[in-house]
């Protein structure tokens, strides 16, 4: 029986040790210093927003451990002896044959003034969410650095606390180093409408002092100074890996693995935010911090340890958000501004809170990618359609295939074909509208 | 506070007004019986032998109605236990005179003036209540999702509020199914109503009732819909199961007895209306022409072809949340409290084994009943017919688990709490929809972020996530098809769907990992 120790409770470690369980009676033990159990960091938001408590964003009830055999130990790794095998953690020392790094990530900080002064703080792990609760108390106004995913998170949280919020964004539009103009100011605009202070191309300076070790404003680039009693910093991630600095496990901005997932160290390997693939596939990153790619890899590491040594090959590029109330979706690759081989087809409502933009090759008309702000798309038609690289005008015409909004929502397809057809003088058919579809437009 | 919030603290405060003068009415007559009233109201046989005791209390004023109804009913029972002693069964008194007495010996302003009370209880308190419902369509933002806070409230996390309420609701019930002469006052209040309808006709508990309930799914409604603003699916469903509820079980059965026909309420299906083939309700629709023919064709074609052809195409959903009257309730007056259901694997066996057992408990009661019913026996395999079976079941299932219960714990166990352990149709929907059926609901591909959002809704305790983030069609035998968990996800991961049968059940898969084919 092998004794199989994985670091991190995340999303890319629990589904290791469960994919290993399934097939295999060794001996499997997670370590984790953050909660004692498996949580979805990505509800991190709702708990804080009221939605939900931290009991529901548990996918997996406290017994389902137990009955699986797989021990949790609560405690912080603060060294690891990599030739005899061991875990030095603050509690305890934890010998293991095979040994998954799955640590995760830890929040940017970029040396401004005053960033460890009280009231200042990122937004990663549970820990952080405890802290914005008591450090958000009774607050007149509150800042939020940097227009990322968890930045915008940390805005609506505020927001949902009727806390005034200035939202500041170095870039000169939301996410426009990864969302093409429109969509991004689609979501610029819906900032707004919630009333948010959106202060774009607009750089922090320093955090000031109040005298006490608390914040009490912030200080822009530009000179002007906004009085707040909280400063959100969410400005990136990177992996959570200074433990392991220095030590015979080779490392970069994470750890280094090779397509196996395997370290330079036998037996260690490494998943999740803290890994970076030496030499990734030519439509993916090195270090991928979401939450798919850490499930995947947990996927796929499992099998090799089961024995079945298996490369990791992630597919067509995926991901999804929500802003505030839009949701997006995104498949395979969308550019904030096309390539010169890409076309890029961008069709909005009227109301500018639903977009859908279809990224194709302008010579051979295969799909590249597309994005959706607004509206639901199915996976699984759209890896295909991609994967295989469907022509730009079959997809256009079969587009209802792939629509994933609830019944009786209004289906967008059609009036995609038409502008389509208008803006590429093509003659893609027009589907039908039915009697009811047409009363309720 | 903008104007928006003062209008709404207003309506609160009227409707809160509103709802003390209700409470506060069950103590507001006086009632004086007479020699007079008991020759007029009781039965000249029963006048012989109750009003020795009754004489007791003539002229006397009571001020508040249990003990005045204590007296009537413990003459009544007095008498029927010394018949039972002679095993002069016949004899015993059924009449209910507590009712009729308390009515004919009330005084007050209630009595005098029942309309001005309902003017300023469900008058006001619809005009509170919208006060402070409506201006939530501006004040609270864009159309999206609209659960903050929910965990942070006394009234949505079994917090004071909440807890008072279903003390509140929990008593309510109580008096209206076993206490209803307890409750007259409210009752009288609801006579200019009734009237509507029967000139001539008073209300009775069961009218009190019913437009209790129409007036919390038609407030509520409105609610649900201005919450959910961002949903046609459901805005639809809301409409549906309102119309339902007034329409068809309330304002047609009206209807139909001003017009001297049968009660009947065209969608209430065996066995959730347990009392169908009872032999009173038989006799009732065979006395009554081709219309009563019809309504208990109608009723038996429900049972037989409409539940499982409907359930095949469209799920239970087409029943338990777009028609059905408990479905109403629970989908606009429950809404507040749909994250209360328990979503443990231990409480989905708990519900498997309780909600079979009631349709096994039903179908048997049933087949008591009409056992007796054909043959005239009351005893069957040694035992009656009446007192093991179709009492017990009125009394612990058609009233304290589906009322009671059913309703009264909404603020601590969510608004399914009935449908999902006790509603014996539920279960025999859910069969065909676990086994013969087009719905469905789909997950899509990988993009499950396992939040939690969609369990956390599940009306019905259904910890969807478990399905999602495995990439497994969600196929449950209680899904009732609300839609609320493809609403709240925020990754857009869910799709109720009628399709083909083949590949329903299909096998979890996640899409986006090619390194290997991942069933989870
Ligand atoms: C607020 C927020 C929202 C997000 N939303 C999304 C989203 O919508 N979609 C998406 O794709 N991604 C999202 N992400 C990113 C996603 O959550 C991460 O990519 C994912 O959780 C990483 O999983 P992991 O298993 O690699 O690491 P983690 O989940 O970080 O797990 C690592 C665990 O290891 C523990 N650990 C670390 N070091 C040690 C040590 N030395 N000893 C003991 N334990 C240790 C950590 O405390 C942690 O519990 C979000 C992240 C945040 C913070
Ligand atoms: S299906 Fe949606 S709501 Fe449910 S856990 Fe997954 S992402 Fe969250």
């Amino acid at each position: 029986m092998k004794n199989i120790v994985i670091i991190g409770n995340g999303i890319a470690g629990i589904t290791a040790a469960r994919h290993i369980r399934k097939k295999s009676n060794d001996r499997i033990t997670v370590i984790s210093g953050e909660t004692d159990h498996f949580f979805s960091r990505t509800a991190l938001m709702y708990i804080y927003m009221g939605h939900m408590k931290y009991e529901h964003t548990k996918p997996y009830e406290d017994w389902f451990w137990t009955k699986n055999k797989i021990d949790l130990v609560k405690g912080w790794v603060q060294a690891i002896d990599f030739d005899k095998k061991i875990l030095h953690l603050d509690t305890d020392d934890i010998n293991y044959d095979q040994l998954i790094i799955a640590t995760g990530s830890k929040s940017n900080k970029f040396g401004w003034p005053g960033q460890n002064l009280e009231g200042v703080q990122g937004l990663y792990s549970y820990q952080d969410l405890e802290s914005m609760e008591s450090n958000t108390q009774n607050i007149d106004h509150a800042v939020v650095v940097g227009g990322g995913l968890i930045g915008i998170e940390m805005v609506e949280m505020l927001h949902s606390r009727h806390i005034p919020v200035t939202f500041l964004v170095r870039e000169a539009s939301f996410w426009d180093i990864v969302l093409p103009p429109e969509e991004s100011e689609m979501i610029n605009r819906h900032i707004r409408e919630y009333g948010i202070d959106l202060r774009l191309s607009t750089e922090l300076d320093q955090i000031l002092d109040d005298g006490h070790g608390k914040v009490k404003g912030v200080k822009t680039k530009s000179g002007d100074v906004i009085d707040c009693q909280f400063v959100g910093l969410t400005v990136g991630v990177s992996p959570n890996i200074d433990f392991l600095r220095d030590t015979k496990l080779q490392v970069d901005r994470g750890i280094l693995v090779n397509e196996f997932l395997e370290t330079n160290i036998p037996d260690v390997y490494a998943i999740g935010d803290c890994t970076q693939v030496r030499e990734p596939l030519q439509h993916r990153k090195p270090i991928e911090a979401v939450w798919y790619a850490g499930r995947m890899m947990g996927e796929t590491v499992a099998q090799s340890i089961l024995g079945n040594k298996t490369a990791y090959k992630p597919g067509v590029w995926f991901n999804s958000a929500k802003f505030f109330d839009i949701e997006y979706q995104v498949y395979g690759q969308v550019n904030p501004n096309p390539k010169s081989n890409e076309k890029s087809f961008y069709w909005e409502d009227l109301f500018g809170k639903k977009g859908v933009r279809i990224v194709f090759d302008s010579n051979s008309m295969q799909v590249l990618g597309m994005d959706a702000l607004g509206i639901r798309f199915r996976h699984e038609v759209w890896d295909e359609w991609i994967s295989s690289g469907e022509k730009i005008e079959k997809v256009i015409t079969n587009l209802k295939k792939s629509l994933f909004d609830p019944e009786f929502f209004k289906e967008v397809d059609v009036e995609i074909q038409e502008k389509f057809n208008r803006e590429h003088h093509s003659s893609v058919p027009v589907r039908k509208k039915s009697i009811l579809e047409k009363i309720f437009s | 506070m903008n104007q928006m919030q003062v209008i709404r603290f207003s309506g609160l405060v009227l409707f809160l007004i509103s709802l003390g003068i209700f409470l506060g009415m069950f103590f507001m007559s006086g009632y004086t019986l007479t020699g007079e009233i008991v020759r007029e109201h009781v039965k000249p046989e029963h006048q012989e032998v109750l009003s020795p005791e009754l004489s007791e209390i003539y002229g006397k004023t009571f001020e508040l109605s249990i003990p005045f109804v204590n007296h009537i009913n413990g003459t009544i029972d007095r008498y029927n236990k010394e018949q039972e002693a002679q095993q002069k069964w016949d004899q015993r008194i059924f009449d209910d005179y507590a009712s009729i007495l308390i009515r004919a010996s009330a005084s007050g302003s209630i009595i005098q003036n029942p309309g001005l009370f309902f003017f300023l209880t469900f008058i006001l308190g619809t005009i509170g209540s919208l006060m402070f419902i409506l201006p939530q369509a501006k004040l609270q933002g864009p159309p999206g999702i609209k659960n903050n806070g929910i965990f942070h409230n006394a009234l949505n996390n079994r917090g004071w509020i909440g807890i008072l309420i279903g003390a509140l609701l929990i008593m309510f019930y109580i008096l209206l199914y076993f206490f209803p002469a307890y409750i007259t006052n409210w009752i009288i209040m609801m006579d200019p109503v009734k009237q509507i309808f029967i000139p001539s006709a008073q209300a009775s508990q069961w009218f009190l009732y019913g437009f209790i309930y129409c007036f919390a799914v038609l407030v509520m409604g409105v609610r649900k819909i201005i919450k959910y603003s961002h949903s046609r699916y459901k805005i639809l469903q809301t409409l549906s199961v309102t119309f339902f509820q007034l329409a068809l079980a309330f304002i047609i059965p009206e209807i139909l007895m001003a017009l001297n026909q049968p009660y009947f309420d065209f969608k209430n299906i065996w066995p959730l209306d347990y009392d169908f083939f009872y032999d009173s309700q038989l006799n009732t629709l065979l006395s009554s022409g081709t219309i009563g023919i019809f309504m208990l064709i109608w009723g038996i074609m429900l049972i037989v072809i409409g539940v499982p052809v409907m359930t095949f195409f469209f799920g239970k959903r087409w029943y338990c949340s777009w028609v059905c009257g408990c479905g109403a309730l629970a989908e606009t007056a429950g809404d507040p409290f749909r994250q209360l259901s328990d979503k443990s694997l231990k409480a989905w066996k708990i519900e498997r084994w309780l909600v079979h057992g009631v349709l096994v408990f039903a179908i048997i009661m049933t087949g008591g009943v009409l056992y007796t019913y054909f043959t005239g026996s009351y005893s069957l395999f040694g035992l009656d017919t009446y007192s093991t079976l179709q009492k017990p079941y009125g009394f612990f299932i058609g009233s304290i688990f589906s009322g009671v219960i059913g309703t009264g714990f909404y603020p601590l166990m969510g608004n399914r709490v009935w449908c999902r352990f006790g509603c014996p149709l539920a279960a025999y929907l859910g069969l065909v929809q676990r086994f013969k059926s087009k719905f469905r609901i789909t997950t899509n591909g990988g993009q499950c972020i396992s939040c939690g959002n969609c369990s956390t809704y599940c009306e019905m305790g259904i910890d969807v996530r478990w399905y999602a983030q495995r990439g497994q069609n969600i196929i449950r035998s209680s899904c009732v098809g609300c839609g609320v968990c493809a609403a709240v996800c925020p990754r857009g991961v869910l799709k109720l769907e009628n399709v083909e049968e083949e590949g329903r059940f299909g096998k979890a898969l996640l899409t986006g990992n090619d390194s290997f084919k991942v069933q989870s």
